[in-house]
């Protein structure tokens, strides 16, 4: 198995192979074109990341979340069925746990829209009672219709509804925006590949003398791959250290902004360690592919000559 | 080596090369190289040397005809074969063709490299090789730092470096001064002597007079011609040659 991997490494990297095409070795714009894709890639790819993670982060925190609304513009009234949907509620077996949503709680969560004075008993606009439950299992339509029924009698006034209902057209973005992450992962392999593809093309037609003396030599068409392989191989490396590290550079300064803002599904949007290895697979994955493309594009080319 | 059952080393059977739409700049070209043999290539400027050169090392394919080299068909062989058929030939070349960006001992050296000799085992050859040639103090140097007579002792060096089954040289004596051509042409009879088949082209004719053993294939206009008979009645073996020298 070592002599395997020994021998499929030396495959890739031509180590021993002479010299027979001048190489570039980091001072051509072909590392920075590398660089430059590796960097947008990890940060296309972190955006995913991070995007699947808020939205798994709050997935968990709706799951089997129930808001029950009583919506009556007379307080006392609104009062007293809130606390008949209460009593309700804690009876019902499917209900794991309920609360009343205090007062100064809904004051701060619609203070943003209403202002200071936007809420409060004696608030001119009625705010609704609310109730937080949490059921057992997952928030179905029958759940909800079950629930619906219970407190009809009691609270007249109640609208029930899944919270991740709420948030339902904020999954849909998320879900989209990741999509859009991907197909940007996706687009800039593609031009990764097209512009090894023309850094080796452009490369053959320099040295196509050099490489028509090493085949009338009795050189293979392997032996030449292997030393643009290398070539761009080192290239695609030193281009993917420097953009690995931009991106990393650029994923923590906006990592420290975001979770500055304190906001609760933001911060689950955390990159962990496990992300951290897949966006480090980027710049090792872009190197095979540079590789095996400059591979596949000069064998192409060769076939051509005798 | 390896031959037909005839021993031959190359057989042109009517062949003939155009390059595009152009009219052929060789004809009817039949002849059988043996091994151990030395040919001179002579012709007018524009006769087809070259042409006929770039057959014999597999730089070309013909238009028509059939050539076999050391008992393949060269026509038919696939590419996977020919880099194995090139490795047992070297090759001279009229304007050198020396890799600009390598030394004179790596350009030396990359017949061996190609090959697959290793770093340890090559180093003496190529430096003795060079010492041979008279650049012994010229190892490291480029191409472009050197004369043209170096640099054409550096190609005659590359062909002759993995002893090769069959030697080309494209006016490999047009750039040295006498003395040195002479030299080069001992190395050429030295090779011959070991069982390489050399085959040079030139249009010297005083050079076909140091070299007494050697048969002469003259091209005119793209047709051969056969002075000595060798081409049309092939000897079996060089050292049993005698009467149809040049």
């Amino acid at each position: 198995m070592p002599s395997l991997v020994a021998r499929s490494w030396r495959s890739l990297s031509a180590t021993g192979e002479t010299e027979i095409v001048p190489q570039a070795r980091l001072s051509g714009p072909m590392p920075w074109v590398i660089a430059i894709m590796v960097a947008m890639t990890v940060i296309a790819l972190a955006a995913g990341l991070a995007l699947r993670n808020t939205a798994q982060a709050a997935a968990a925190e709706l799951e089997g979340g129930v808001t029950v609304q009583v919506m009556e513009a007379d307080p006392d009234a609104r009062n007293a069925q809130a606390q008949n949907a209460l009593t309700v509620l804690r009876e019902l077996p499917q209900v794991a746990s309920v609360r009343l949503v205090p007062r100064e709680e809904v004051d701060q969560l619609i203070e943003p829209w209403l202002g200071e004075a936007g809420g409060g008993e004696s608030a001119s606009i009625p705010v609704p009672a609310l109730l937080d439950a949490r059921i057992d299992g997952k928030v179905t339509a029958d759940a909800i219709e079950g629930i619906r029924a219970a407190v009809a009698e009691a609270a007249p006034a109640a609208r029930v509804d899944a919270q991740s209902s709420w948030l339902k057209p904020v999954f849909d973005a998320i879900v989209s925006l990741q999509w859009l992450a991907a197909a940007l992962v996706v687009l800039l392999s593609v031009a990764l590949t097209a512009a090894v593809l023309l850094a080796a093309r452009s490369a053959l037609g320099t040295n196509r003398d050099t490489i028509e003396i090493v085949h009338l030599l009795g050189g293979t068409d392997a032996q030449i791959a292997r030393v643009f392989q290398r070539s761009i191989g080192v290239d695609a490396a030193g281009g993917g250290l420097v953009g690995f590290a931009l991106a990393a550079v650029v994923i923590l300064f906006l990592g420290r902004r975001f979770a500055g803002l304190g906001a609760g599904m933001v911060d689950g949007g955390a990159l962990g360690v496990t992300d951290w290895l897949l966006l480090a697979l980027v710049p090792i994955v872009s190197v095979l592919l540079a590789m095996a493309t400059a591979r596949v594009t000069v064998l192409h080319a060769l076939r051509k000559m005798l | 080596m390896s031959q037909n059952s005839d021993g031959e080393i190359v057989h042109f059977d009517n062949v003939g090369l155009r390059y595009g739409t152009d009219r052929e700049v060789l004809s009817d070209l039949s002849f059988t190289l043996y091994p151990g043999s030395f040919y001179f290539l002579t012709g007018a400027s524009g006769a087809g040397k070259t042409s006929l050169l770039k057959l014999l090392y597999l730089a070309q394919r013909p238009s028509r005809g059939m050539i076999r080299m050391f008992g393949s068909d060269a026509i038919t062989l696939s590419r996977e074969r020919l880099p194995a058929l090139r490795r047992r030939i070297g090759v001279v070349f009229q304007d050198f063709r020396l890799v600009p960006h390598l030394s004179a001992f790596d350009n030396v050296a990359l017949p061996l490299r190609v090959a697959g000799v290793t770093e340890r085992e090559l180093e003496k050859p190529v430096r003795d090789m060079l010492d041979w040639v008279g650049l012994a103090d010229r190892m490291q140097a480029r191409p472009a730092t050197l004369s043209g007579g170096e640099q054409q002792r550096v190609a005659i060096a590359r062909a002759v470096i993995g002893r090769p089954e069959m030697l080309v040289a494209d006016e490999p004596t047009g750039n040295v001064d006498p003395d040195m051509a002479v030299k080069l042409l001992r190395l050429f009879e030295a090779l011959n002597g070991l069982g390489t088949t050399v085959v040079v082209a030139t249009h010297d004719v005083h050079l076909l007079k140091k070299v007494p053993d050697s048969l002469i294939m003259r091209l005119d206009k793209g047709r051969l011609s056969d002075p000595t008979g060798a081409l049309r009645y092939p000897p079996r073996r060089m050292p049993a040659m005698a009467g149809q020298r040049a």
